[in-house]
């Protein structure tokens, strides 16, 4: 399978701490990768050097190709922060259509399209600063979808959603990736992880492992994700002792 | 810079003041009141030979106003972009550093101008205003101080992590200028190091382009020269302020 994402011993350090030790790992093209880790274990650093925004120690990220922040890039990568980034004081449907302009030959139609995607339609209208907490993040969520990008780095896109729509999201998810865009999406979620082509899990800034969900629970003998991963931080904690 | 993308941007950040009713009001209403204020403090002499000193003191306040409430403005809504995360999307996005700047500077220029012409209106048809050259100068001055504003906003904006610090800058960056500018004292009578300061900052030309335009029917040269160096200020604030803009952070 082809590679769109190849990272190579990536070192980054946030202040004086090291965030990331030297991971590498490779993401194919046209799939949905989750990224599993606890808080702090590096999952938004990664993202963020993947995305081309964060400043690297040494080592080498490669997307579609070009190394990570290639300007060529900026118009085939979409992007979700964890906080949601959208303008307050615009509606979900302006946002969503500035975001949009943004890109050669998005048409405003699709930025309609995909705020109705992500369950928004009957707020397109409604500034975003008067929306929920879940809301806000959907309409975070509409304008890094916005590009139908080739590839698209979402942070924790479905904290906080209804089961029915975080459902629906997960479909729109596979939608693309079957289309051909590559999607990375780190979330908490166990459930959700099984619903991923493959699952990277991250710990204290070093990868503890990277493969399918299946292999994951083969190879811990566990039929909870949870379960497995538990087995396998302690695998490699007493392989590291 | 992409004219689409630039102009788009435009379009975004007018349509959010839009949003912002009381925003809008206070952008034009603020300066009038202040205008009526200065008015009412200096009355008429009206003695044939002494000009009242609102033509001084209330032509080089409509230079003033946009100048420092654009300033304030633009570093408030640059350093939300950053607070929340905006910035770093865009970054992200085919949208140049340029395109933002630019877009900034047009659109609260563009918003400066309609503040400028209603401040000017009322100076001169309520409160007879008299200036011997052109009043389309006067309202261009105050759009070339606005924009300088907002330059100057967007730069300041870099070195601002919170609101309550971003506002702080006004009293450090606005009020040495309108000390220094000539309005309460004149720049001959300044102590020499006074006036050496005096001559780095940008609002001393402004100020003096808007005094050259109350004592000359026609502009000039030292007008165009000021009105020349205002806008040079505008160009370095901007190029600093893109230098300010990392896609890349720690």
């Amino acid at each position: 399978m082809e590679t769109a994402i190849e990272v190579k011993d990536l070192v980054v350090h946030r202040g004086k701490k090291p965030v990331l030790h030297g991971l590498s790992c490779q993401i194919p093209r046209g799939s949905v990768t989750g990224l599993l880790g606890p808080s702090g274990s590096g999952k938004t650093t990664l993202m963020r050097a993947i995305v081309g925004v964060q400043i690297v120690k040494s080592g080498t990220v490669t997307v579609l190709g070009k190394p990570a922040g290639d300007k060529e890039l900026r118009r085939r990568i979409g992007y979700l922060t964890q906080a949601p980034s959208v303008y307050a004081d615009l509606t979900v449907r302006e946002n969503a259509r500035y975001f949009a302009s943004l890109y050669d030959g998005v048409p405003k139609s699709q930025a309609d399209e995909i705020v109705a995607d992500v369950g928004l339609a009957d707020q397109a209208n409604q500034l975003v600063g008067t929306l929920s907490g879940g809301q806000l993040s959907r309409a975070s969520l509409a304008c890094a979808m916005v590009s139908k990008p080739d590839v698209l780095v979402l942070d924790e896109p479905t904290v906080g959603q209804d089961p029915v729509l975080r459902d629906e999201l997960w479909k729109r998810f596979r939608d693309l990736a079957n289309a051909g865009s590559t999607l990375l999406v780190s979330s908490h979620v166990m459930d959700e992880a099984n619903r991923c082509d493959r699952l990277l899990l991250i710990r204290e800034g070093r990868l503890i492992a990277d493969a399918t969900p299946a292999a994951v629970k083969a190879e811990a003998g566990h039929d909870d994700l949870d379960e497995a991963f538990l087995t396998l931080i302690r695998a490699r904690e007493k392989a590291v002792v | 810079m992409k004219p689409r993308i630039l102009g788009n941007t435009i379009q975004r950040i007018l349509r959010q003041l839009r949003h912002d009713r009381r925003t809008v009001g206070l952008l034009l209403v603020v300066p009038v009141l202040l205008l009526t204020l200065l008015y009412y403090m200096f009355p008429d002499p009206k003695l044939p030979l002494v000009p009242p000193v609102f033509d001084r003191v209330g032509l080089v306040m409509l230079g003033i106003f946009p100048f420092v409430i654009m300033f304030l403005i633009t570093s408030i809504a640059m350093l939300r972009e950053r607070t929340t995360g905006t910035l770093e999307r865009l970054l992200t996005t085919p949208l140049g550093k340029l395109d933002l700047l630019f877009g900034y500077g047009i659109a609260f220029g563009f918003a400066a101008a309609i503040q400028a012409a209603i401040a000017s209106a009322v100076a001169y048809w309520l409160f007879d205003l008299d200036t011997a050259g052109a009043k389309g100068l006067v309202i261009l001055i105050a759009i070339a101080n606005a924009v300088l504003g907002v330059a100057l906003g967007l730069f300041c904006s870099a070195f601002a992590r919170t609101e309550f610090q971003a506002v702080q800058f006004m009293p450090v960056v606005v009020v040495p200028q309108i000390l220094l500018c000539g309005l309460f004292v004149a720049r001959e009578e300044m102590a020499g190091w006074l006036q050496a300061i005096s001559n780095v900052l940008p609002m001393t030309y402004a100020v003096e382009a808007l005094q050259e335009v109350g004592k000359n029917a026609d502009p000039t040269g030292l007008m165009w020269r000021d009105l020349g160096i205002v806008a040079g200020c505008v160009v370095v604030a901007l190029v600093l302020a893109a230098a300010t803009l990392r896609r890349r952070t720690a």
